[in-house]
């Protein structure tokens, strides 16, 4: 198996790092690999032979970027692999550069495995029919939840059943934010900073605290597990910017407390701050994610994990990897 | 899930008022769960109107009513909802300057549900205040149309809503 990274962020080499270290057990599942391919924003490097990821991850340590042999598109469009791990950065707006990563691989039959939000986003529907259409398929259960097992979770083991709604702590900043203001009654600017600090929040927390990251994800899991044909515009979203330490003082008083959730019906798409039972499921803390998935089968299910992370992103590539080495096998 | 009864009874502006209406209440096993005084909306004969909702069984509302009425008490109005459902909310936001009567009058107005706790927290002048509040209707479907009055007139007043789960 020959596999192309396209990306070689945080996330690239988390996953470049794990396929190295895990060789021996990943051979038993998917076979002798190679990576052939690995770009980044600036250049890339191909070697149908095998890359020395090693050496590579070295590279791209000490230089921050890699040498400029082929670039992205180049691998997507012309060389040769059989699988594609698109980890580029998200774009809410339009998806790219990742969508069209996406398309020419799947146009070309070549199945790809994804964390990159944006063109399940922007053009899930579009995405699967092309798959389907090239005999190709796209694996995307590190776009959310992070290691949580949600989208294979969903389609494999709980299979035939239907999906009724789905409830869930998607963004790991905002569910610290908000823990960390229940327990100091401290104002939002204040925690915010904590949390900055501490590397949870980014210098532009924007997409996190505005909840346009939880927005991105629930519209792919409504998409993927409920068959719905939702754009992100469809959701009706509130952030926690506005919450008041007050508001967590008067909440808890009457048995609550307050989270970003995400939800989705067959009628609506919401992500909002909800009061919160404080003995609830949902009632997480620190930077921990969590689905409560509503069957009509197997009732209730509920899955908590970690959401962000990139050895916790590549944890969810791998087995989409597996999963792929599987299905091809089988055909 | 219990009856619950509301009623705006009319008090004189002086002490020893109030537990003339609760004791009857108390008596027949009700359970008070707010009493909001509308000090703004006093009478021509200076009586003040003040809203009581109660938990009561069924049965002894009538009674209730009668023994009210015989202290001499101006019932104004009542109103029994059956099977209330209830539900919590937060509202934060300058919840006062937006005229906090009329944000509640829009939710009593409908005749199926009513604001039946509400607290307010200001931290500051000027600061937005936090109301915890709790909603009562007839059934799930009037409790989900009140919420949905109770929204738009909060949107109007960028005023934001927290839902329960």
């Amino acid at each position: 198996m020959k596999i192309a990274i396209i990306g070689f962020g945080s996330v690239g080499r988390g996953v470049a790092e794990v396929l190295l270290e895990k060789r021996e057990i990943l051979r038993k599942f998917i076979g002798n690999y190679k990576v052939v391919a690995v770009t980044d924003s600036r250049g890339g490097v191909y070697d149908e032979k095998g890359l020395d990821l090693k050496e590579i991850l070295n590279i791209k340590r000490k230089r921050g970027s890699l040498p400029r042999q082929v670039t992205s598109m180049d691998v997507v469009r012309d060389l040769d692999f059989d699988i594609c791990i698109e980890v580029t950065p998200t774009n809410i707006e339009n998806g790219e550069p990742g969508l069209t990563h996406i398309r020419e691989c799947l146009k070309r039959g070549i199945s790809v495995v994804t964390s990159n939000k944006g063109p399940l986003v922007v053009a899930f529907k579009e995405l699967m029919d092309l798959a389907e259409k090239n005999n190709a398929k796209l694996m995307f259960e590190a776009t959310v939840g992070g290691a949580v097992p949600v989208i294979k979770l969903a389609k494999i083991d709980l299979a035939g059943n239907e999906i009724i709604s789905v409830k869930g702590i998607l963004n790991g900043t905002c569910n610290y934010i908000l823990s960390r203001m229940e327990k100091e009654l401290l104002p939002y600017e204040i925690i915010l900073e904590e949390a900055k600090e501490l590397g949870i929040a980014e210098t532009d927390p924007t997409y996190d605290v505005e909840g346009i990251d939880a927005s991105a994800k629930l519209v792919i899991i409504a998409n993927a597990l409920m068959g719905l044909n939702a754009r992100f515009e469809d959701v009706e979203r509130v952030g926690i910017t506005d919450l008041t330490p007050e508001a967590f003082k008067v909440a808890l008083e009457n048995g609550y407390t307050i989270r970003l959730i995400a939800e989705a019906t067959r009628d609506y798409l919401k992500v909002s701050p909800r009061l919160v039972p404080i003995n609830h499921p949902l009632a997480i803390g620190g930077t921990l994610n969590a689905l409560l998935i509503e069957t009509d089968l197997a009732g209730e299910v509920f899955v908590i994990g970690r959401g962000a992370g990139s050895r916790e992103t590549a944890s969810a590539i791998i087995s989409d990897l597996i999963c792929l080495s599987r299905s091809s096998r089988l055909s | 899930m219990s009856n619950m009864l509301t009623m705006v009874v009319e008090l004189e502006d002086k002490p020893g008022q109030l537990i003339r209406v609760l004791e009857p209440i108390s008596r027949l096993g009700g359970n008070v769960i707010s009493i909001t005084h509308k000090r703004d909306e006093i009478t021509p004969l200076g009586r003040i109107p003040v809203r009581i909702a109660i938990q009561i069984d069924e049965s002894k509302i009538d009674q209730l009513i009668e023994e009210i009425e015989r202290k001499g008490i101006v019932i104004r109005s009542y109103n029994r909802i059956k099977h209330t459902v209830t539900t919590s909310l937060l509202l934060i936001g300058h919840i006062i300057h937006t005229d906090l009567r009329d944000t509640v009058d829009k939710i009593d107005q409908t005749g199926f549900a009513e604001v039946v706790e509400m607290r307010i927290v200001m931290p500051e002048l000027n600061k937005p205040s936090t109301a915890f509040i709790k909603l009562s209707a007839v059934d799930e479907e009037r409790l989900k149309e009140s919420l949905k009055i109770l929204k738009d007139v909060c949107r109007r007043k960028d005023i934001m809503v927290i839902e329960p789960l």
